[in-house]
């Protein structure tokens, strides 16, 4: 049953929230960037490939630039030599934007508590998600990005996520 | 290795200490020597030691014995052809001081020595091109000195231009200052990477061109270096096993048995012999794995998608067995000193089958799309030419050494786990080219297959852990049970295997070459230093002379087609 103006304009019209449209969009067709460093990006090709099909969830669209992406997957772990180049592509993606942590070693640092690995990602750029396991399985994948699905529909577009974030390269 | 051998080595360095581990040679060489001992162990023909695998330091602050000095350089050759390996170790009493480089012998020690400068901060006098490799340039310090420790992180705010780097390669190449400023002759500097989609992880290739063309090239990697090292050094021997697995992840089992194998050579241990079988099989089988990833994202480097859902999708399907086997997908784990983690599961035989036949399947669609085509053709043949001289120089080994006519495999050329008693080919290259570097890794699909049935075939029944209480965990009914069970579990878990106090060094040919660990042991039960020997350094250490002189496009294929594991590269 229509109500309001639709009840008025008939079938032609639908009315509904600015928020909600524009969500409605951006959660079913993210354009990922694979920030693939190390042993998850194996496991995320899995999830691109035919037996998990990430196409599935509308993300098959994988750019490769991240002026062309929205959803940034770091695959892998990063090191303080790849820091600055991890902040730097981030920087690079337009808003809005969001972050998954794949895998122990972008989350946590995983086994490399050293003096090379950064521990966790979340200290150089904001993170959305993080996936546990090393490597995470491809479902683990599929779950994240469903995840972030849920997040955008509750985002509002006046609102700025992590506005006031600061990491170590800041 | 022959007593003959060892007598001329003897006769031939009368002032060098030289004693024997595990069937290598180890020469004890004053560093003035040094050049000389390298250079006649290479040229004399009987000797004949082209390839240098590896280049590692040993600082000896904390090791219990005393030492003439604290840090010794310790260059591995190979006479490949007569199973002939040769460790040369050089005292360094000032590091910064240094020893005489050997990159004039040798090009592997271009990148060998950078990384012993890196990691140990020891000079190489003469090295042209001495930096950093695996840290950045803001490093301070030498992470696998002792007395660095292991959580002293340190932030890297920029990156590094390479602009120094590349100028002089283009001044070698003969292009000067001003041809590169003049209008007409004006180089054009192109990065790719460390993010970008042909780099398959974290490589930064730069390159000077002439319009398409490169005229120069320096690579920057070490972006993946994650500590494997130093990390090693606080964890008993088993607890490494899982480190290993994220090597090479395209092959994981592999380093597994690569690791386990080089330690049990140490402590004298013959695994039993369905634990052979088993890592025969195993190893064949991920081998076969590695080469359909190499091939299904190089193909789609090219632009042959469907391909990589040719081979890739053969590769998902053998996770099934994979994760019923060890539990896991890609990090296996599978093996421990001394045997394996357990024993196959009830009709392994028949799931194996059905994964090979749809290995071969897939492989046979991907061939009929590549063999005749002649655009694959055009952009494979000819290109990013490597000669077998060339290549052994700089230490490649593997299919991308094969593939340059140089026919060198552990399996035929230093055999272990019964590898003489089967039956397969080493297909070798005839032109060193992109063409042969693909066409390789499909041949040794179908070998390594053949292996496997061979092995499936003469499979014996029996334990797949030695029984040795010092080095395997006792079943679990005697830990529950009786309290010497549970105190050898109890000290097992704790302490770790306890390898005898020593230095050896152990190869294995993985899917990418020479897979080797070089360990030095205090008696205890974690390893005092323990360095991989990764096949792909190497490979990368001879990248830029693949690509010089071919377009830029041929490069990105070329790369793909070496198969650069970042985890194995940086460690």
């Amino acid at each position: 049953m229509a109500l309001g103006l639709e009840a008025s304009l008939g079938d032609t019209v639908v009315t509904t929230k600015l928020d909600e449209i524009i969500n409605w969009g951006r959660q079913y067709s993210l354009w990922p960037f694979v920030y693939g460093t190390a042993c998850c990006a194996i496991e995320f090709m899995s999830a691109a490939a035919s037996q998990y099909d990430i196409s599935r969830y509308g993300a098959e669209v994988v750019r490769f630039s991240p002026r062309q992406a929205d959803l940034m997957l770091v695959c892998g772990t990063i090191s303080y030599k790849q820091a600055v180049i991890l902040k730097r592509i981030y920087e690079q993606m337009p808003h809005p934007k969001w972050v998954v942590a794949m895998g122990a070693c972008a989350s946590s640092g995983g086994i490399y508590d050293n003096y090379a690995t950064v521990q966790g990602i979340d200290t150089i750029i904001p993170v959305d998600i993080y996936i546990s396991g090393c490597p995470p399985r491809p479902e683990a994948v599929l779950d994240a990005l469903i995840k972030i699905q849920d997040q955008i529909k509750g985002e509002s577009l006046l609102q700025d996520r992590h506005q006031d974030f600061k990491g170590i390269l800041d | 290795m022959n007593t003959t051998a060892l007598e001329n080595i003897k006769a031939a360095f009368p002032d060098a200490t030289c004693k024997v581990v595990l069937g290598s040679v180890v020469l004890d060489v004053q560093p003035e020597n040094i050049e000389n001992t390298l250079s006649r162990l290479k040229n004399d023909a009987q000797f004949n030691c082209g390839l240098m695998l590896d280049v590692t330091a040993i600082d000896y602050l904390d090791y219990p014995e005393q030492k003439e000095a604290r840090f010794f350089v310790v260059y591995t050759l190979r006479n490949w052809e007569d199973n002939l390996l040769i460790q040369v170790r050089t005292p360094v009493t000032d590091p910064d001081k240094g020893i005489p480089t050997a990159t004039h012998l040798f090009g592997a020690a271009l990148f060998g020595e950078r990384e012993v400068y890196d990691q140990y901060g020891i000079h190489f006098q003469g090295h042209p091109d001495l930096r950093r490799i695996l840290n950045h340039w803001q490093f301070e310090g030498h992470p696998l000195r002792k007395d660095y420790p292991i959580d002293k992180r340190q932030i890297c705010y920029e990156s590094d231009s390479l602009e120094k780097e590349i100028k002089a390669r283009l001044a070698k190449k003969g292009v000067d200052e001003s041809t590169m400023k003049d209008i007409n002759t004006e180089v054009m500097f192109l990065n790719l990477g460390p993010s970008h989609p042909a780099t398959h992880g974290a490589i930064r290739i730069l390159t000077a061109l002439d319009g398409e063309t490169i005229i120069a090239n320096v690579n920057e990697i070490g972006y993946l270096h994650r500590g494997f090292e130093k990390t090693s050094e606080t964890l008993t021997y088993n607890q490494v096993i899982p480190l290993t697995d994220r090597l090479n992840y395209c092959s994981s089992m592999m380093n597994n048995i690569a690791y386990a194998k080089a330690v049990e050579s140490w402590l004298g241990v013959e695994i039993t012999e369905r634990a052979q079988f088993m890592r025969v099989v195993l190893s064949e089988f991920y081998r076969v794995l590695d080469h359909l990833v190499c091939l299904a994202a190089a193909l789609v480097d090219m632009g042959g998608l469907t391909n990589y859902w040719y081979l890739y999708n053969e590769k998902e399907a053998a996770y099934d067995l994979i994760s019923r086997l060890t539990g896991a997908r890609l990090t296996s784990s599978f093996t421990r000193i001394g045997g394996m983690y357990r024993d196959f599961y009830d009709g392994w035989k028949e799931d194996l089958e059905i994964q090979m036949k749809g290995i071969e399947k897939g492989v046979g669609d991907s061939l009929k799309l590549v063999e005749t085509n002649r655009i694959v053709h055009d952009r494979t043949q000819d290109v990013c030419v490597l000669s077998g001289e060339t290549a052994l120089n700089y230490g490649l080994t593997g299919p991308t050494l094969r593939a340059s006519g140089v026919a060198y495999d552990m399996r035929k050329d230093a055999p272990y786990y019964n590898y003489e008693a089967f039956d397969f080919d080493v297909p070798v290259g005839s032109k060193g080219d992109v063409y042969d570097r693909f066409m390789i890794r499909y041949e040794e699909i179908a070998q390594s297959l053949r292996i496997i049935r061979q092995a499936l075939k003469h499979i014996p029944e029996g334990p797949v852990n030695i029984d040795n209480s010092q080095i395997c965990l006792p079943p679990k009914h005697q830990v529950y049970n009786n309290i010497e069970g549970l105190s050898n579990h109890f000290k097992l878990i704790f302490e770790g295997v306890h390898a005898p106090a020593g230095e050896w060094y152990d190869g294995f040919e993985a899917a990418n070459g020479e897979l080797g660990f070089h360990f030095v042991s205090d008696g205890s039960g974690k390893p005092y230093k323990l360095k991989v020997r990764p096949p792909c350094f190497y490979i990368m250490g001879g990248f830029h002379k693949m690509v010089e002189g071919n377009m830029i496009a041929d490069a990105v294929i070329n790369l793909s087609c070496i198969n650069i594991i970042g985890g194995e590269l940086d460690r």
